[in-house]
């Protein structure tokens, strides 16, 4: 511990990270530059919101890393633990308990609280890269309120499939000004984003940070006759039942047997300890009471 | 009748050398304005300028808004300036891939100036984009192929509809029939013609084809260096020029 400075970023570093933090919560949506260090990870890891949780991170802490929902894949394990040598907070995989959530592209089913900080990983900040190579010509874009070009990519969209495809970093206006990309979570999650939690954005490898202040108005975009629709799989989870969360996909063999189960790993565990049990998870304990009897 | 665009004492220099110097014009609504001149002489200097991609060192560009009032368009926001080159102006480039975006497709391409401006209907914003496809004659089924699937003439063809579509009122061409073949051209100046009058609009096109001019210009501006050395109606200056370089220009065309 005593090898480290607290939160393994020195302590300038952190406060010009805390101003970058300050600056993007005064305007919502708006990406601020910051001099992104180089973190003992590779890029596209979560280097930019490791260093917003140092900068964020007190020594009374609770921190709580999900990687896709999940608290225990290599992305979320590292990262946590990264924190537990370097600052020696407390961890936990109850997203209640926790007071920073930092987050690899989901955000947690559990409506989160005002006492709560939820810390984006971010691979590419700029929601109009792909449609425009030029950061000059971007910038000019925002500051101007250009936003017709975000159209012209939903509007390829619906004529290439028929609606709007996009299901990831659906892009969204802030508080009816700037046009901001939420980092690659699913769409189910966009309306979530509207909450009482702090949410801030971090992007190492392309030095921004951007964030949302509590209760901020997030819209999705989209048109008058292709309505934003945030979907998930048509499907109650086959582990917990649960019916209004957001499913991931699993493929059981090669005869083509799948099941759904929640990508939100605490929220289903929670759930199955209340009592509640999906369908395939049914199947297994009723066949599980046979051979015991 | 008032001008739509007055063009006053406007000079541009790259450092010591001069791009154009003290040009002066007037353009009236539903005129067509031919600039030619050989490579040099200032013509796409000037039509820099005038679009606002250029910022002149002297003069004035100004410019009839919809309300009436004449405003200098070199020293008026960027943000009103942007918001008129997407409403009241068009700019074809001679080079289509500079004026399309390659990797979006054809309704796309059209569609983007309306979206810029606000609609927000994909069911109208496709439906206009088809119509236009077929101004232009580009058959319907093409409206969801990229440019790059298109060939030159079609894609110029393209970026003039998208460029159209928002209903301009003034049009600015740099060389739009360049690097086409004859035919193909004979067929978009025919087009441009069409749209030019069916739509009323005023434009000014710089061009080295005299032929291009001959056809679509009611009045010619010929630039030498920098400078304007003769101007007059179309017919007038071909046919009867009075610069020595403007004699030289018209005798140095190829009759076949």
């Amino acid at each position: 511990m005593s090898d480290y400075n607290f939160a393994y970023l020195d302590e300038q570093t952190k406060r010009m990270i805390r101003r970058a933090i300050l600056k993007g919560l005064a305007i919502p949506g708006y990406q601020v530059p910051f001099a992104s260090r180089e973190m003992p990870m590779p890029y596209g890891w979560g280097t930019g919101g490791v260093q917003v949780s140092a900068a964020t991170l007190t020594p009374d802490d609770t921190l709580k890393v999900i990687d896709q929902g999940a608290d225990d894949t290599t992305n979320a394990v590292s990262i946590r633990k990264f924190f537990e040598k370097t600052a020696g907070v407390q961890a936990t995989e109850e997203t209640a308990q926790a007071s920073v959530i930092q987050t690899r592209h989901r955000i947690p089913e559990e409506d989160l609280r005002e006492d709560q900080i939820l810390v984006y990983q971010v691979p590419i900040p700029e929601p109009l890269r792909f449609l425009e190579p030029s950061e000059v010509e971007t910038r000019k874009m925002h500051s101007l309120e250009e936003y017709g070009l975000m159209h012209v990519k939903l509007y390829e969209d619906i004529a290439k499939h028929g609606a709007i495809a996009t299901s990831y970093a659906y892009p969204v206006k802030v508080e009816g000004r700037y046009v901001m990309d939420p980092s690659p979570i699913p769409k189910f999650d966009n309306p979530k984003m509207e909450m009482a939690a702090i949410q801030l954005f971090g992007a190492g490898r392309e030095q921004r940070i951007y964030a949302l202040p509590p209760y901020c108005q997030v819209v999705s975009l989209d048109f008058e006759d292709y309505p934003f629709e945030a979907s998930k799989a048509d499907h109650a989870c086959d582990m917990c039942g649960a019916t209004n969360s957001y499913l991931d996909e699993v493929i059981m063999d090669d005869a083509g047997n799948r099941m759904f189960v929640c990508s939100d790993t605490d929220f289903c565990t929670s759930r199955r300890k209340a009592g509640h049990m999906g369908a395939q998870a049914a199947a297994a304990s009723a066949a599980l009471k046979e051979t015991a009897a | 009748m008032t001008p739509l665009l007055k063009v006053e004492n406007i000079s541009k220099f790259y450092g010591r050398r001069i791009g154009c110097k003290d040009v002066n014009f007037d353009l009236y609504p539903g005129e067509v304005m031919g600039i030619v001149g050989e490579s040099g002489s200032g013509k796409s200097t000037l039509l820099n300028c005038l679009a606002g991609f250029l910022t002149p060192e002297t003069g004035e560009v100004l410019f009839e808004m919809r309300d009436g009032a004449m405003r200098d368009t070199v020293t008026m926001s960027e943000p009103e300036r942007r918001m008129l080159s997407r409403t009241d102006w068009a700019f074809v480039h001679q080079h289509a891939r500079d004026g399309l975006r390659m990797n979006v497709s054809a309704g796309g391409n059209v569609g983007e100036r309306l979206m810029a401006v606000g609609a927000r209907h994909y069911g109208n914003i496709r439906e206009e984009a088809i119509d236009w496809l077929g101004r232009v004659e580009i058959n319907e089924t093409r409206v969801d192929d990229r440019p790059t699937q298109f060939s030159g003439g079609m894609q110029q063809r393209l970026q003039i509809a998208r460029n159209l579509v928002t209903g301009p009122r003034l049009v600015f061409m740099d060389e739009p029939t360049g690097g086409l073949d004859v035919s193909v051209q004979a067929r978009l100046l025919d087009l441009l013609r069409g749209l030019v009058r069916e739509m009323g609009l005023s434009a000014i096109i710089v061009t080295h084809d005299l032929a291009v001019v001959r056809l679509l210009a009611d009045r010619l501006m010929v630039m030498k260096d920098g400078h304007v050395v003769e101007t007059g109606l179309t017919d007038q200056v071909l046919d009867d020029p009075q610069h020595a370089y403007t004699q030289l220009l018209v005798s140095s065309v190829l009759q076949v």
